[in-house]
């Protein structure tokens, strides 16, 4: 690496006054359910935890978890039925004030969710802090059961009930209070900005997705199965990043909303992190990887993501946090006279040639199996359709190459060229610089999307709307 | 036809060849079938010469979709199970593999098909009539071995009527008599060859069609007739000795294995000749308790004809290659076999061979086995009418596999010299497709 400082970043952080070694955190969450799990956690490195939700008495039922594997990967998605701790509260709390002990800095942040009265959230509150919480993390997201008995999700999807019960914490909290935002709401801003108003010190988000993983094709029961029964769960893993990377950002871009946010959503590298943290994020919670491979998985978040820092040269959270933000803009705000154009690196293709039945079938058909006698620029009407190309090839009479007998073509060990009538061309003048043809390519940098001068100024749909009424109506 | 009941497998053949390529188990298939990148045109498929849809029936192992996927596999080919483990794959379909362009290891294409087509046998499936009901047109094909199969099978899933003759007791040709145990068991061959009989096929086992007079009454039976006899007895070692008992050609001695006459030998084995029918003979010496396997071969390793992967796998079996070496007589006592005496060669700088004058020497050995290749059927192909031969190969239409007799098709070794079992299940295929094609029109 070129930067040969050997310093490393300083990763540790001040979380709405919560103070913790690094920004990783462990989600509220059956890797938090005791104190002898957080303690395993915090010598495995994490920065704090958020304890498995404490409150009303529950009971849980077997079994709990689903999952969603893709193309042989084992849990892209996780869904629970879980209820919050099962656990007595007092022993809970005795256990908060062990590890608190043990373990004084480290971040411990008590998860709450008691039934909607003044009186049950005063108690609940000032049992956490006496315990010796670092600070408070309000469920107000879990979106099954205790949604049904007026607690979690309910609270979170009303603003009102959000900003009311914001206002009661804050009235008897001495720690930072931080508002956990579910997303199964049409806009997660109007929730935040209620936990705002209730004067919420951060909020988290997200929690889980309302979701439903899939049905046994066998005994057409849905997954997790509870004596011939199932419910919806929760949703979590790696495939919700994309959607509480969109929430963060909104709650971060909107100044009645933004708080210090503690991150949630598919977290399970230094780069996820990375990403939250970009957003706005000032700590992640990491829940589904953890329970997939356990606390181990922290050692390389912590290395990876300082030695990316030390990269970028980031000598603290802060100095990269919410970098991202100024980014993302409105559809309207974006310069349609920008262009560019897929180009295909001849010499990586190996004419697996998914990106011509991507352009074909899945987008805007201008990339050509007609090479024939090398490159061709500018638009060509030679090329066949998908089908054609398909049954010249199925026309063809193969043998079994004999060595000796016949030219060996394959067999041999690789690379080889691409034979260049498997290397498709561009047809720049019809690309629209979609991306699909360099997204499903499994070569790293063989497709890219160059930029082509148009030789026009910059133009937003807004500016050209101002200018027309008839494209404006458009 | 029960096929698999006239045949029982010999259990210490079993112990000492078994699955080379062990096939996979449910998710180790499901996860190499997900590393598939699913190309279009795929070129594992245009390589395969039976053009299988190899990512089709691939993404449908991904799916859970199995019975699918041996149903895709076997529409293309209906040896599909036997190509699975006797496919040089190295050279077809996972030799063109586009993994090889970025050093990856290519798909196990072979170990797929053949998870796909072993849950296909084990779960009773049964294969497709294209056509339901019963057609006019009667083909007769000669020989049971892959090229027949597949055209019979074509034509009757087309709803014609099609017999099978062969001289011996079982069908398969080399599939079931001449493929390495530890490959292909004579009664896994079986097993596939059963669905055909199943569809209807006729089969007429220990028939001999000799002459003219045969082959007419065949012609007036049938509105057409498929060759597909393969070739003749393999080439013998014309040298002094070169006839004594001890002396067993390369395919008899794999037969004697296989059908369990041969389970036990002993002593020093010479095997002449390095194709790959060779490797397999000394392979199977090696394996039936040989004390040494030489394979003797005129040339260097670079001439030879067997595969790479095939002499790799001689010398792990612990065969040993003996170059630029030349028999030229067999010598025995009254207790057998004692020595073969040999030259040795040189290769000039014109690239001729040469014998080395005065090189004599003998290796002691107990058993010789010529492994030279096979003969065409010279005497029975001229006997058909009209069927024109070149260099002893019949001369075909490639498209048809039509004969330069109208009356007749012929495909696999005896069309194309001797090569492998797929490019004679693609020979028969095409064949039973032009010859579906005539019945049509001739018996609308």
């Amino acid at each position: 690496m070129s930067n040969t400082s050997t310093k490393r970043p300083d990763i540790s952080v001040d979380f709405a006054g919560i103070k913790s070694p690094n920004p990783f955190w462990l989600a509220s969450a059956p890797p938090t359910n005791c104190g002898e799990q957080i303690m395993r956690a915090f010598d495995a490195g994490w920065g704090g935890a958020v304890w498995k939700t404490i409150g009303a008495p529950v009971t849980n039922v077997s079994s709990r978890y689903s999952s969603i594997d893709w193309n042989g990967q084992r849990m892209m998605g996780l869904n629970n039925i879980e209820l919050i701790s099962d656990r007595p509260i007092e022993v809970n709390l005795r256990e908060i004030t062990e590890v608190k002990k043990r373990y004084p800095k480290h971040a411990v942040i008590a998860s709450l969710m008691v039934e909607s009265t003044r009186e049950a959230w005063h108690t609940v509150v000032q049992q956490a802090e006496d315990a010796g919480a670092d600070g408070l993390e309000l469920n107000f997201g879990c979106p099954h059961g205790m949604s049904e008995r007026g607690m979690g999700s309910a609270v979170g999807q009303v603003p009102e009930y959000a900003e009311m019960i914001t206002a009661w914490v804050k009235e008897k909290a001495r720690t930072p209070v931080i508002v956990k935002l579910t997303p199964n709401i049409s806009d997660i801003r109007v929730a935040a900005r209620a936990a705002k108003r209730g004067g919420a010190d951060a909020l988290s988000a997200i929690n889980t997705i309302n979701s439903i993983t899939g049905i046994d094709l066998n005994t057409f029961t849905p997954r997790p199965y509870v004596g011939g029964k199932s419910s919806h769960g929760g949703y979590c893993g790696p495939a919700v990043k994309p959607i509480a990377l969109n929430m963060v950002q909104q709650v971060m871009s909107d100044p009645e909303a933004a708080l210090p946010m503690s991150g949630i959503g598919g977290v399970a590298t230094w780069q996820d992190a990375a990403e939250f943290i970009l957003l706005g994020s000032g700590t992640v919670q990491v829940c589904t990887a953890a329970m997939h491979y356990g606390y181990r998985i922290v050692e390389d978040m912590i290395d990876g993501l300082e030695n990316w820092m030390s990269e970028k040269g980031f000598a603290t959270i802060a100095d990269f946090r919410g970098r991202s933000l100024e980014k993302v803009t409105e559809w309207k705000h974006l310069n349609l006279n920008y262009k560019i154009v897929a180009h295909i690196d001849e010499s990586k293709c190996i004419g697996c040639d998914l990106c011509y039945t991507a352009c074909w079938d899945g987008a805007h058909q201008c990339i050509h199996l007609d090479r024939v006698s090398g490159p061709v620029d500018g638009h060509v009407e030679l090329h066949e359709k998908p089908a054609a190309v398909e049954a010249a090839s199925m026309s063809r009479i193969s043998v079994t190459p004999i060595p000796k007998l016949d030219t060996p073509q394959n067999g041999h060990h690789g690379p080889f060229a691409t034979p260049l009538a498997r290397i498709p061309r561009v047809d720049e003048t019809e690309c629209v610089g979609c991306n699909l043809c360099s997204l499903v390519c499994p070569v790293e940098d063989c497709i890219t999307m160059v930029e082509i001068d148009t030789g026009l100024a910059p133009e937003t749909w807004e500016q050209r709307g101002a200018g027309s009424l008839v494209e404006k109506s458009g | 036809m029960a096929t698999q009941t006239m045949f029982q497998e010999n259990p210490e053949i079993a112990k000492l060849f078994p699955d080379l390529h062990p096939p996979f188990d449910k998710q180790a298939a499901v996860i190499e079938s997900n590393r598939c990148l699913n190309c279009f045109d795929a070129p594992c498929t245009s390589a395969c010469p039976t053009h299988i849809d190899v990512p089709k029936f691939i993404k449908k192992i991904a799916s859970g979709n199995v019975k699918g996927s041996a149903l895709s596999i076997l529409d293309a080919n209906v040896l599909a199970a036997s190509c699975s483990r006797v496919c040089p794959v190295e050279v077809l379909c996972e030799g063109a593999c586009v993994m090889h362009r970025y050093n990856k290891q290519p798909i196990e294409i072979a170990r797929l098909q053949r998870h796909a087509m072993d849950a296909f046998h084990a779960s009773g499936g049964r294969l497709v009539r294209r056509v339901e009901e019963d057609r006019a047109g009667k083909v007769a094909c000669l020989g049971a071995g892959p090229a027949s199969l597949a055209a019979a099978a074509e034509l009757k899933q087309n709803g014609f009527q099609v017999t099978v003759f062969d001289k011996r007791p079982l069908p398969g040709g080399l599939n079931t008599y001449g493929v390495a145990e530890y490959k292909l068991p004579t009664s896994d061959s079986l097993r596939e060859i059963e669905l055909i009989a199943e569809l209807g096929v006729e089969f007429r086992f220990g028939v001999e069609i000799k002459d003219e007079a045969a082959l007419a009454e065949l012609e007036k039976e049938f509105d057409f007739i498929f060759l597909g006899v393969g070739l003749g007895a393999m080439h013998k070692l014309e040298m002094p000795g070169g006839d004594h008992p001890g002396v067993i050609d390369a395919l008899q001695f794999i037969e004697d294995y296989k059908l369990g006459l041969t389970t036990k030998i002993s002593g020093s084995v010479v095997v002449v000749g390095a194709g790959n029918t060779a490797i397999d003979a000394a392979n199977a010496a090696e394996r039936l308790g040989a004390e040494d396997v030489r394979i003797l071969y005129r040339r260097t390793k670079e001439h030879i004809s067997a595969f790479d992967f095939e002499y790799e796998h001689a010398r792990q079996e612990g065969v040993h290659f003996q170059w630029l070496t030349q028999p030229v007589a067999v010598h025995a006592s009254s207790a057998g076999i004692t020595s073969v005496e040999c030259v040795e060669m040189e290769i000039t700088g014109d690239g001729s061979l040469n014998q080395v004058k005065g090189s004599n020497f003998h290796i002691a050995c107990d058993m010789v086995i010529p492994a030279i290749g096979q003969s065409p059927l010279i005497e029975f192909l001229s006997r058909c009418r009209d069927l024109k031969i070149d260099k002893g190969r019949i001369v075909v239409d490639r498209a048809t596999g039509q004969t330069t007799n109208p009356k007749y098709f012929a495909g696999g070794d005896c069309v194309n010299g001797g090569r492998e079992v797929v490019d004679a299940v693609a020979d028969g295929k095409r064949s039973g497709v032009a010859i579906a094609g005539l019945l049509e029109v001739a018996h609308v």
